[in-house]
């Protein structure tokens, strides 16, 4: 019985996780409407900046992890000034286009810089291991991570409903016109908001490295999560996505625990079942955007 | 997502042709050339540096010339891509002219090149592919791997002989994985042994943690495990962290689990893992000592059993060049190297003439600290195995 425990609260762990990897292109995509293929290039960026520190530098992990965050959204930041402003209004297959060169850049910068094979980064102690709750397992690293991931989405909620910036980069979606016409400088909030999604991708990335490995081809293998994750939440909340990205996490880890046989389909026929039932995704805010 | 890794693939491959033209072709009459296919890129580069490295290495050691030819290696990347495999082995035979191809990360990709070697009669020296069909594909294969029969058939019967009872299995779902599982359970079970639960992983997983979790519920004396070399790491980390080493579900199973080129960074959970395997960095003799430490000088790492591969596949052609007198037609080549004997880093070692297939001692082996640093550490041996898996027989 107190498997079902252990499984639920892996399956959550492993949504929280995807969740911070993929809420920021939620923000892109729903929000900006930009079409970011290249997000988990960021991510990765993050991983190895906080594997170099701590493997190399002596760093402890704790104080890597928010480096991890400001490193990537310096470099979401700069990249957006210099590259994705061009292509804000351009099609959607342009965006994809370049995104993409963008990824397989990154891929092959990271395998030259860092070599390919997988890397690892070290964790204190006090994270390694299992310890049991009314008899169930639960993982330090995991249940460091449901902590990190929950205060980080809740704070994430209270940005956008309750604070100024948030109000403004509500407007700034809604109508970039009339935003403009009161005096919201849009360029401004979508870069800021972009280099925020970097920068939680990068968190990801350093938090994701222990569980998921961490090399250079890390944006192609979860490009496709993330997409899951955006199309099954439907991207135009943070709670959206939040909830698919638990949903998926759970059906992922159950899927592979009670039926190993298919396990890798269960995730991509929970996606499939919801397309059908809601094409626009579980919090999708209608067709013809 | 695969269109553009297809499209960028196509990109280099116009790009390696373009610049195939511009260098001016060798005079043939002197120079022996050797097509290098091995992944460089993507998960499976780490089989590509090693080989590439080991061969490096052999030539720095042995000099550029035998038999009165000069040696030339041309490295070209598949990226474990088979397709990629089969279009550079053709440009290479045709265009290069090359005298023998080489590597071959994943069996895949040496049977994508087989029918073109047995068409062109150009030997193909299999370094690292390990399922056991690929030598009966052409009789111009020969390999200087291992198979993974080889090394699964003897951690069955080591396991049974050993006290363990139970095991749960946990192989990734591709060739080379279910072989190992397919020999292990023979064996295993004839000796006695029941097998508890039964788990497939895809390939490209990325988190073991459910998975796992199956293998505790089902309470094994070990777990025998295949992953592909380069997913060893994270596999290690998540038993760990599962808690698996403390309710002594020990690791058992064919070596690429606990190559040595990742075995150092796994932490002390890979402590006691019981495998079988063809090569160890620890191995005891004078020659590998050597090895080790050339290996680590010049690319500052431990050699795996992959570049062992790399490096007794260049000694190969290297002999069978010496042995024909400098004829470079693929059939004398085969024929000298049917039969070869050797003293590898590994151990002894032979070709069968009968399959073209390596003969080569299997280790036991456990993980142990020595000097600091994780080892396995081989303390049984089985002389001379050859390669059970052959569908002819």
């Amino acid at each position: 019985m107190t498997t079902v425990f252990t499984i639920l609260f892996d399956g959550v762990a492993y949504g929280m996780l995807l969740f911070v990897l993929a809420c920021g292109l939620a923000v892109t995509l729903g929000l900006m409407n930009f079409v970011n293929l290249a997000h988990g290039a960021f991510a990765m960026a993050g991983g190895y900046v906080c594997a170099v520190l701590v493997n190399n530098q002596g760093w402890p992990f704790f104080a890597a992890l928010p480096l991890a965050f400001f490193v990537s959204a310096a470099i979401g930041a700069s990249l957006e000034r210099i590259l994705y402003r061009h292509l804000y209004t351009r099609s959607h297959l342009d965006q994809v286009l370049f995104s993409v060169g963008l990824v397989f850049m990154s891929v092959a910068m990271v395998d030259y810089i860092m070599g390919s094979s997988r890397i690892f980064i070290m964790v204190p102690s006090a994270l390694e291991g299992q310890f049991d709750l009314f008899g169930v397992g639960i993982g330090r690293y995991r249940l460091m991570i449901v902590v990190i991931c929950g205060l980080l989405t809740i704070a994430l909620q209270l940005i956008l409903s309750r604070t100024r910036f948030g109000s403004r980069l509500r407007a700034a979606v809604d109508d970039p016109r009339a935003a403009i016409g009161l005096g919201i400088n849009v360029p401004q909030v979508f870069a800021f908001t972009f280099a925020f999604g970097c920068g939680l991708a990068g968190l990801g990335g350093a938090l994701s490295a222990e569980i998921l490995g961490l090399d250079p081809y890390f944006p192609l293998k979860f490009m496709i999560y993330f997409l899951i994750v955006v199309t099954v939440g439907g991207s135009s909340s943070i709670t959206g996505p939040f909830l698919a990205s638990l949903l998926l996490g759970i059906g992922d880890v159950a899927g592979k625990y009670y039926v190993p046989k298919m396990g890798p389909f269960v995730i991509y026929t929970i996606m499939i079942a919801i397309l059908i039932w809601r094409p626009n995704g579980l919090f999708g805010r209608g067709a013809a955007r | 997502m695969f269109t553009p890794t297809m499209s960028r693939r196509a990109a280099l491959t116009v790009a390696f042709g373009l610049a195939a033209l511009l260098i001016e072709p060798a005079r043939a009459q002197d120079t022996f050339k050797i097509g290098l296919i091995v992944p460089m890129t993507g998960g499976q580069a780490s089989t590509g540096k090693q080989i590439d490295n080991a061969i490096k290495l052999y030539m720095q050691q042995k000099g550029d010339t035998v038999a009165g030819k000069k040696i030339e290696v041309i490295l070209k990347d598949d990226g474990a891509v088979p397709d990629n495999t089969k279009r550079i082995a053709q440009e290479l035979i045709v265009n290069d002219k090359v005298n023998v191809i080489a590597g071959f990360g994943i069996t895949p990709a040496a049977l994508a090149a087989a029918p073109l070697a047995t068409q062109a009669k150009v030997p193909e020296i299999v370094m690292a592919a390990g399922t056991s069909i690929i030598t009966e594909r052409s009789p111009y294969i020969v390999r200087t791997s291992f198979t993974l029969a080889q090394s699964s058939t003897i951690i069955g019967d080591w396991a049974a002989k050993n006290g363990i009872k139970k095991v749960a299995t946990l192989t990734s779902d591709y060739a080379p994985g279910n072989d190992a599982l397919r020999f292990f359970k023979e064996n295993f079970t004839a000796g006695g042994g029941t097998i508890v639960e039964e788990v497939k992983v895809p390939l490209q997983n990325p988190d073991f943690a459910p998975f796992l979790q199956r293998m505790k519920d089902s309470k094994p004396d070990a777990m025998f495990v295949f992953v592909p070399a380069g997913q060893g790491g994270n596999f290690m980390k998540q038993y760990a962290e599962r808690g698996l080493d403390k309710s002594g579900i020990k690791v058992i199973g064919p070596g690429d689990v606990m190559d040595d080129d990742l075995l150092n960074n796994m932490g002390d959970a890979a402590l006691g893992a019981v495998t079988a395997h063809l090569y160890s960095a620890a191995h005891p003799s004078q020659m590998n000592k050597d090895f080790v430490a050339a290996y680590k000088k010049a690319f500052n790492n431990r050699p795996g059993f992959m570049a062992v591969g790399g490096y007794d596949g260049i000694h190969l052609i290297y002999e069978a060049l010496k042995k024909t007198g400098g004829k470079t037609d693929g059939d004398s080549l085969v024929a000298a190297m049917k039969g070869m004997k050797w003293e590898s880093p590994r151990g002894p070692i032979s070709i069968d003439p009968e399959t073209r297939d390596i003969v080569q001692n299997i280790y036991i082996r456990k993980v142990e600290k020595v000097n600091g640093e994780l080892y396995n550490v081989e303390f049984a041996t089985f002389e001379a195995v050859k390669d059970s898996g052959k569908t002819k027989k």
